[in-house]
C-alpha cells in the first residue's frame, strides 16, 4: 500500500514533467531535451530564494517565475530561429541547450549536490497507513494542476488555439492565430509545470545538483511516450504508471538494481509494438 | 576540385579522395619514427591512441547522423559493449595465445562483432521510428547497457573490469592502422552505390523507397556498421585504460562524440577526423588545468559548439550570411577563372564545350530561351550577384 502511494506521488512528478514534454511536442513538433534541466533551474531557484528570504512560499513563486522566463528565453533564442529547419537540427540544438543549462548551474553553484531545507510537514495516519503529508500534497496539487490544465486547453480561447496549432499549423495561421505566440505560451506553461515538478521533487529528495533534471527528464519522456505523445490525459496516465512501476521494481530485491533498464526496455518495447502509446492519435505521414 | 578541361571516360586518380589516408599515414610514420627514437613523451603517446579511437568513434557516428540522417545518442553504449566484451575475451585469450598482437586483433573483431549485434537490435526500432523517437531509443539503449553491465558480477561491477594494459607505444600504431582501415571501408562505402542509397534515404525516404531502394536493409546496415566500428574503438579504449569502468560510457560521452560530428560538419569525413583530433587534444590539455567545478567550462564549450554550429548551418534567417561565408564557394571564386557564359549554337562542336559533369549534391537547371541563348542557371545567378 505504501509502495503504491510512493509510486503515485513519484508518478505525479513524472506526469507534471511529461505534460511539459507532451504539450511542446504536440504543438511545436519538437522534443524539448532541455525540459528536464528546467526542473533543475527551478530547484536552484528555490534553493537561492530560500536561503535569501527563508520563506518557502516566496521561493515557490520565484521558481515558477524563473522557470517560465528561462523557458521563454530558450524558445526565443535557440528554437525559434530554427523553425522550418530539419528536425535533426532542432534536436541537436535542444541537447546543446540542455548541456548549456547544466554547465551554467555547475559554474554558479558547483557540481556537488546541495541540501534544500523545505519545511517538513510530518506524517499523518489514514486508515492505519502512515503517509507523509508531502506525498498527499503532491497528489492533491498535482491533480488540481492537471484538472486546471485540461480545462484551460479545452475551454479557453488560447487553449483552443493551441489545439488548432497542433492539428495543422498552416491552417491555424491562415485562421488568424499567431502561431509564434501560441508556441511561446506553450513553452511558458510547460516550464511553469516544471517548476511545480521541481518543488515536489525537492519535497521527496531534498537536495539539488546540476544533473538533477536529466534522469527524471528522460523518464518523464518515457512516461509521455507510454501515454501517447501529444495527449494530455495520456501523459498523466503514463506518468503515474511509470512511477508505480519504478517503485514496485525497487521494492523487489532481485530486480531492483535493474530498475532503470526495465523502465527503458518498456519504452523501447512500447515504441516497437504501439508507437502511438496508450492514448495517442494516429497520424498518417503525408508525402 | 580537380576539374580539368580534359574530358574522357577514363577513371581519374583524384587526390582529394586519398588525402585522408596520405595525411594520416604520413602522420603515423612521423610519430613512429619519433617514438622509436624516444622523442615522444609518454603523455603524447597516450594522447595519440586516444585520438585514434576518437576518430573511429566520430567517423562511425557520422555514418549514422550525417549520412543516414538519424540521431544516435547511444554511441557510447556500443563502445561500452565492445570494450567490455572485447577485453573480457582478451583476458581469456591471453591464457591461450602468446602473441599480444594476435590477441589484440582477435579481441577487436569479437568486440566489434558483438557491438554489431547490438547495433542490429537497435536498428530494428529504427525501422519503425524516426527522428526524436529513435534518438530517445538509442539514449535508452545506452543507459540500459550501463545499468546491466554495472550489475553483472563477472564484469567487475562498480570496480570495473581489469584488462591487460598494452604499452601505449605499440598500441597507438595498431590503433592508427585500424583508423586507416576504417576510413578506407567507410569512404568506399559512401562513394559506392550503397552510399548513394543511404544518402538518398536521408534526403527523402519515401522517394528513395519509390526508386526501389531497400530502406529496411540499408538502415539496419548502417546501424550495424556504425556499431561495429564503435565496438572496435571500445576495445582500443579498453586496452589503453584499466580498469574499464561503466561510468565513462555515459550519455555525456555520447554527446561528446556528437559534438565532434557536428563541429566537423555532418556528412563530412575529413571534418570528423579534424574535429575528433581537435576535441581530444583540447580535452587532454584541459584535463589537468580545469579541476573541480571549472570542468563545467568544457561542457559549456560543447553546448555552445552544438547550438552555434547548428543555428549557423540551419537557421532559415541566416541564409544570406551563410552564402557569404561559404568557404568552398569563396575558394572556387579565387581559384577559378570566371567563365563568361557564351552563346552556343546547336552544333556538335559547340555542345561539347559545355561541362556536362555533375558534381555530387549539385543542382543545375538549364534554361532554354527561344532565341537560342543557353546558360546554366547557377552561372546566371553568379553573374547577377556581382
Amino acid at each position: 500500500m505504501s509502495i503504491l502511494l510512493d509510486g503515485l506521488s513519484l508518478g505525479a512528478i513524472y506526469a507534471l514533467i511529461a505534460l511539459g514534454y507532451t504539450m511542446v511536442y504536440g504543438i511545436a513538433k519538437m522534443l524539448n531535451f532541455a525540459h528536464g534541466d528546467i526542473i533543475m533551474v527551478g530547484a536552484y531557484a528555490i534553493l537561492s530564494t530560500l536561503t535569501m528570504t527563508g520563506n518557502p512560499y516566496v521561493a515557490v513563486i520565484a521558481a515558477i517565475v524563473v522557470c517560465t522566463l528561462v523557458g521563454i528565453l530558450v524558445e526565443k533564442l535557440a528554437y525559434k530561429p530554427l523553425r522550418g529547419a530539419s528536425p535533426l537540427a532542432v534536436l541537436i540544438t535542444a541537447i546543446g541547450v540542455s548541456f548549456f543549462l547544466q554547465s551554467i548551474a555547475q559554474l554558479a553553484y558547483g557540481a556537488k549536490s546541495r541540501p534544500v531545507s523545505l519545511p517538513s510537514f510530518g506524517n499523518i495516519t489514514i486508515g492505519g497507513v502512515q503517509i507523509s503529508v508531502a506525498t498527499v500534497l503532491t497528489l492533491v496539487i498535482g491533480a488540481i494542476i492537471m484538472a486546471a490544465l485540461t480545462f484551460f486547453v479545452k475551454k479557453t480561447r488560447i487553449g483552443r488555439a493551441m489545439q488548432a496549432v497542433s492539428e495543422d499549423r498552416g491552417a491555424a495561421q491562415l485562421m488568424g492565430i499567431n502561431v509564434d505566440r501560441i508556441i511561446m505560451i506553450t513553452f511558458a506553461i510547460g516550464s511553469a509545470l516544471a517548476a511545480f515538478a521541481s518543488l515536489f521533487y525537492l519535497m521527496q529528495i531534498p537536495s539539488t545538483s546540476p544533473t538533477l533534471g536529466s534522469m527524471p527528464g528522460i523518464k518523464a519522456f518515457t512516461a509521455a511516450v507510454i501515454g501517447g505523445i501529444g495527449s494530455i490525459p495520456g501523459a498523466m496516465i503514463g506518468g503515474v504508471l511509470l512511477g508505480i512501476i519504478e517503485k514496485v521494481c525497487q521494492s523487489i530485491s532481485v530486480i531492483s538494481p535493474y530498475t532503470t533498464a526495465i523502465e527503458f526496455s518498456l519504452l523501447i518495447l512500447i515504441l516497437l509494438v504501439k508507437p502511438i502509446g496508450l492514448l495517442g492519435k494516429k497520424r498518417r505521414e503525408k508525402v | 576540385m580537380g576539374k580539368t578541361k580534359a574530358s574522357g571516360f577514363m577513371p581519374r586518380f583524384k587526390l582529394k579522395h586519398y588525402i585522408h589516408y596520405i595525411v594520416i599515414a604520413l602522420f603515423l610514420i612521423v610519430m613512429m619514427i619519433l617514438s622509436s627514437n624516444g622523442m615522444l613523451p609518454r603523455a603524447t603517446i597516450t594522447l595519440l591512441s586516444r585520438i585514434a579511437y576518437s576518430i573511429i568513434l566520430a567517423v562511425s557516428l557520422n555514418l549514422v547522423v550525417g549520412f543516414l540522417g538519424e540521431l544516435s545518442l547511444g554511441h557510447a553504449g556500443f563502445m561500452c559493449v565492445g570494450a567490455y566484451i572485447g577485453c573480457y575475451f582478451a583476458n581469456f585469450l591471453h591464457t591461450v595465445i602468446g602473441s599480444p598482437l594476435v590477441v589484440l586483433i582477435l579481441s577487436m573483431l569479437v568486440g566489434g562483432l558483438v557491438a554489431a549485434v547490438f547495433g542490429f537490435v537497435i536498428g530494428l526500432p529504427a525501422l519503425r521510428l524516426k527522428g526524436d523517437y529513435l534518438a530517445i531509443v538509442t539514449l535508452a539503449f545506452g543507459e540500459i547497457v550501463r545499468n546491466v553491465i554495472k550489475n553483472l558480477p563477472f564484469f567487475g561491477g562498480a570496480m570495473g573490469l581489469n584488462t591487460t594494459k598494452y604499452k601505449p607505444a605499440s598500441l597507438f600504431i595498431v590503433a592508427f592502422v585500424v583508423v586507416l582501415l576504417v576510413l578506407a571501408l567507410i569512404q568506399n562505402l559512401i562513394r559506392s552505390k550503397h552510399g548513394r542509397a543511404i544518402t538518398a534515404i536521408r534526403d527523402n525516404e519515401i522517394a528513395a523507397k519509390a526508386m526501389g531502394i531497400n530502406v529496411t536493409f540499408y538502415k539496419l546496415f548502417v546501424f550495424v556498421v556504425s556499431a561495429f566500428f564503435a565496438g572496435i574503438a571500445g576495445v582500443i579504449y579498453g586496452h589503453l585504460n584499466t580498469p574499464i569502468i561503466y561510468t565513462v560510457f555515459s550519455y555525456n560521452y555520447s554527446i561528446e562524440i556528437l559534438v565532434m560530428v557536428v563541429l566537423g560538419g555532418m556528412g563530412s569525413i575529413s571534418g570528423s577526423i579534424i574535429a575528433a583530433t581537435l576535441i581530444t587534444y583540447v580535452n587532454f590539455v584541459l584535463q589537468n588545468k580545469l579541476s573541480g567545478d571549472l570542468a563545467a567550462l568544457k561542457l559549456l564549450i560543447y553546448a555552445l559548439i552544438l547550438i552555434v554550429a547548428v543555428l549557423f548551418n540551419n537557421a532559415p534567417a541566416l541564409r544570406p550570411l551563410r552564402e557569404k561565408l561559404n568557404f568552398r564557394r569563396l575558394a572556387e571564386k579565387f581559384s577559378k577563372k570566371v567563365r563568361h557564359p557564351e552563346n552556343i549554337r546547336d552544333d556538335d562542336a559547340a555542345w561539347n564545350r559545355i561541362d556536362t559533369k555533375i558534381k555530387m549534391d549539385e543542382i543545375l537547371s538549364v534554361e532554354l530561351q527561344p532565341n537560342g541563348a543557353f546558360e546554366p542557371d547557377r552561372k546566371k545567378k553568379k553573374k547577377e550577384e556581382k
